[in-house]
């Protein structure tokens, strides 16, 4: 008698059937597998859409900390002496200009340097007057140092700066204080030429810069203009000028510094203001020091700012900076470095606890999801132990159930992180409808991908116990279930 | 050398200190191409030994070849290919899953042996063709009277032209001018030379085998060879028509 040879394969089942029978299955039941499916999709669009929101927030940092001078950008600061050093306060010199020749000449780490004396004062022109959040004597090189743009007209230059000419380089913030904004008045002035009175003394504006702004606020901008210029001339006038007040958001709180900044020559504020100048730093707020002079009798300096070559060198740099000031303030550290790696390191910090709490909650979510899952396939398999029955009967083994049970796992996971992707973009869409001008969400593909995978690594988890559960069952017990 | 070959086989359950013989040290052989029905009343261990014959339960003692293969010491794997390539099986209630037609009923065997989909077809529809059931392909189990859902079962157990089938009470749950058919067809496929063991309680239905193996208590009781007491009935009626409408 002839014997014929038995094929023995761990799984038999062409993978394709069983997805298809997969399919089937979750097809069959519709509404079920639809609320099952809800979970996931509501766990993976809120992944994608915290990511999106983070991403929104660091690329609005990212932007500002740029607009501000970038990392390299170290602010040399007043600060009070220390308190082991108070019986010497009588020979604090302050930061004057003789630290600027100082550094200039010992500090090769340092490639720019920019003294700034600040003044609290009073605009006015055109019968209107205001109060700019900088208004700063300077030499020419800070245009570079805090990566001013000038739009209109010219900076001042050394020549303006020797002479202590009276003239002044304003930002747009300035300009739509005193002559209103470019929405207001249908057209952009330009005031160049025109005369300014900083605290009663005339000065001619010689240069405007740039209005910065954050790119989504420039888009908001232009996306108002737009519709403004749509032809509908009564109606939109009023309507646009409601919308213009209405939206008058100052956006990002960087960008409206910088777009309020006046420039005059260094000099200029010495002769000029020498009584008003602020030496106390950003901290100790508005502190006159009459006749602005240290231990030494030269001029102080609200602040010092300087640019350092490189990042990498950053504690070297601040190094020798100190070891130069050190030597000309006779050892008494009046001084402090402000450097903008902090506020970096903060935003990093920020944004990694925003990611890690909002991934910890959409995670969470999409947990759920995959119980769901798993409880819906539990259930799936007490209702079809006969048909479980049925098909190891006819020859299916052990692991063909398995994988016909973790394939339907996967597929209503597959299909509802799909499903998800699709519906974060509508939730990131409501998101931003909410905070319209600033930090739009960035949805990134990576966070769609981790999202994504995250949602099939969940149907593989949530399908392996209800798997292996249908695995395990006895062929003749399943057959008599009823 | 006979197709299956049982030699002091035992299946023994324990419940707590209890201990129960299903099946108590039987031996027997089965040779090729024989029509052959076991019978017991319910308890008496005839399931079981159905169940070890078709490799869904492993005896506790004693030693199985089925088609010279040892299959009391075969893995859950080896016995799940074994079932798949060897064995037919026929229920009582029928166990046509749901969910599919009669077609992707029949083929459900070959999805589990790799056949490729064309060729599932083609077998599914002969298969189908042989109980006379090819125009309820398309039909649901739920569409078609017992005697059609247990024609589709029987097609689903030749599929894969099994050495043996086994047919567990395939007439219990139809009425008895449909299980008579069911039965004819039965014959029918013995006379065309396959392996069929009936599994029954009734005597009567018993009576169209040859051969009997009685059952009872774990044991086999008694060969009864109703063909020397000229009560055989497969003789007698042998050339009717087999396969009239169910």
């Amino acid at each position: 008698m002839k014997t014929a040879p038995v094929t023995v394969r761990s799984s038999s089942a062409a993978f394709s059937t069983t997805v298809v029978a997969g399919f089937r299955e979750i097809w069959a039941h519709k509404f079920r597998s639809m609320l099952t499916m809800l979970g996931i999709i509501l766990g993976v669009s809120s992944l994608v859409a915290m990511s999106a929101l983070v991403s929104g927030m660091e690329k609005g940092a990212k932007e500002a900390l740029v607009a501000i001078g970038g990392l390299e950008k170290v602010r040399i600061e007043p600060q009070d002496i220390p308190i082991d050093q108070r019986h010497l306060s009588d020979q604090a010199v302050g930061i004057t200009i003789t630290d600027v020749v100082a550094l200039d000449k010992n500090a090769p780490l340092v490639t720019k340097l920019s003294p700034e004396m600040r003044l609290s004062a009073t605009v006015s022109a055109h019968g209107k007057s205001f109060r700019p959040w900088m208004l700063i004597g300077v030499w020419p090189v800070a245009l570079e140092m805090s990566e001013h743009i000038v739009e209109h007209g010219r900076m001042f230059n050394e020549i303006d700066d020797e002479m202590a000419r009276n003239v002044c380089v304003i930002g747009s913030e300035t300009r739509n204080e005193l002559w209103g904004t470019p929405e207001q008045e249908g057209r952009e002035i330009i005031p160049i030429g025109e005369t300014i009175y900083i605290n009663g003394v005339p000065f001619t504006i010689i240069g405007m810069f740039k209005h910065y702004e954050s790119e989504q606020e420039r888009k908001t901008r232009e996306f108002a203009k737009l519709e403004a210029q749509k032809p509908q001339p009564k109606e939109v006038v009023s309507r646009d000028r409601g919308h213009s007040h209405g939206s008058r958001r100052r956006g990002n709180f960087v960008f409206q510094l910088k777009n309020s900044t006046v420039y005059i020559p260094l000099n200029t504020m010495w002769m000029k203001f020498r009584t008003g100048i602020s030496v106390t730093g950003y901290g100790g707020g508005f502190q006159p020091t009459g006749g602005a002079g240290g231990a030494t009798g030269d001029p102080r300096l609200s602040n010092l700012e300087l640019r350092i070559a490189s990042v990498e060198t950053l504690p070297e740099a601040l190094q020798q900076i100190r070891n130069v000031l050190m030597c000309t303030h006779r050892g008494i550290e009046d001084f402090t470095f402000r450097t903008q790696e902090e506020w970096a390191e903060n935003i990093n910090t920020f944004i990694r606890d925003a990611r890690l709490s909002g991934g910890l909650i959409a995670g969470i979510s999409l947990l759920v999801g995959g119980i769901g899952i798993m409880n819906i396939m539990l259930a799936s398999i007490s209702e079809r132990v006969r048909e479980i029955g049925i098909r190891k009967s006819v020859g299916a083994a052990t692991l063909d159930i398995f994988i016909q049970i973790l394939v339907e796992s996967l597929v209503i996971a597959v299909l509802g992180g799909l499903a998800g992707l699709v519906t974060s973009f509508g939730l990131v869409q409501m998101l931003s409808s909410f905070s319209p001008t600033e930090n739009a969400p960035v949805v990134t593909v990576t966070s769609m991908l981790v999202a994504f995978g995250f949602s099939v690594l969940v149907g593989i988890l949530a399908g392996l116990f209800p798997a292996i559960k249908a695995a395990r069952l006895n062929p003749i017990q399943a057959l008599r279930y009823e | 050398m006979a197709l299956v070959e049982l030699r002091n086989v035992s299946k023994i359950y324990r419940l707590g200190d209890e201990e129960i013989r299903a099946l108590d040290d039987v031996t027997t052989d089965i040779a090729e191409g024989e029509f052959i029905s076991i019978i017991g009343p319910s308890g008496s261990g005839k399931s079981t030994l159905m169940h070890i014959l078709g490799c869904l339960d492993s005896p506790t003692k004693g030693t199985i070849k089925l088609d010279g293969v040892m299959i009391h010491a075969a893995s859950s794997r080896q016995l799940a290919a074994i079932r798949n390539q060897k064995i037919g099986f026929v229920f009582q209630f029928f166990n046509l899953l749901p969910k599919l037609n009669v077609l992707q009923n029949v083929e459900l065997p070959m999805i589990y042996s790799g056949v490729s989909g064309k060729e599932r077809r083609d077998r599914s529809m002969a298969a189908l063709e042989s109980v006379g059931m090819s125009n309820r392909a398309k039909h649901r189990p739920s569409q078609l009277s017992g005697g059609q859902q247990q024609r589709a079962a029987i097609a689903r157990a030749l599929v894969n032209s099994p050495k043996i089938v086994f047919a567990d009470e395939p007439t219990g749950n139809l009425d008895s001018h449909t299980g008579e058919a069911i039965l004819s067809l039965f014959r029918k496929l013995s006379t065309e030379g396959r392996t069929i063991v009936l599994v029954t309680h009734d005597p009567e239905i018993a009576a169209v085998t040859p051969r009997r193996i009685e059952i009872r208590d774990g044991k086999i009781a008694e060969k009864i060879d109703l063909t020397l007491a000229g009560l055989d009935r497969s003789a007698q009626t042998g050339g009717s028509p087999a396969g009239t409408a169910a």
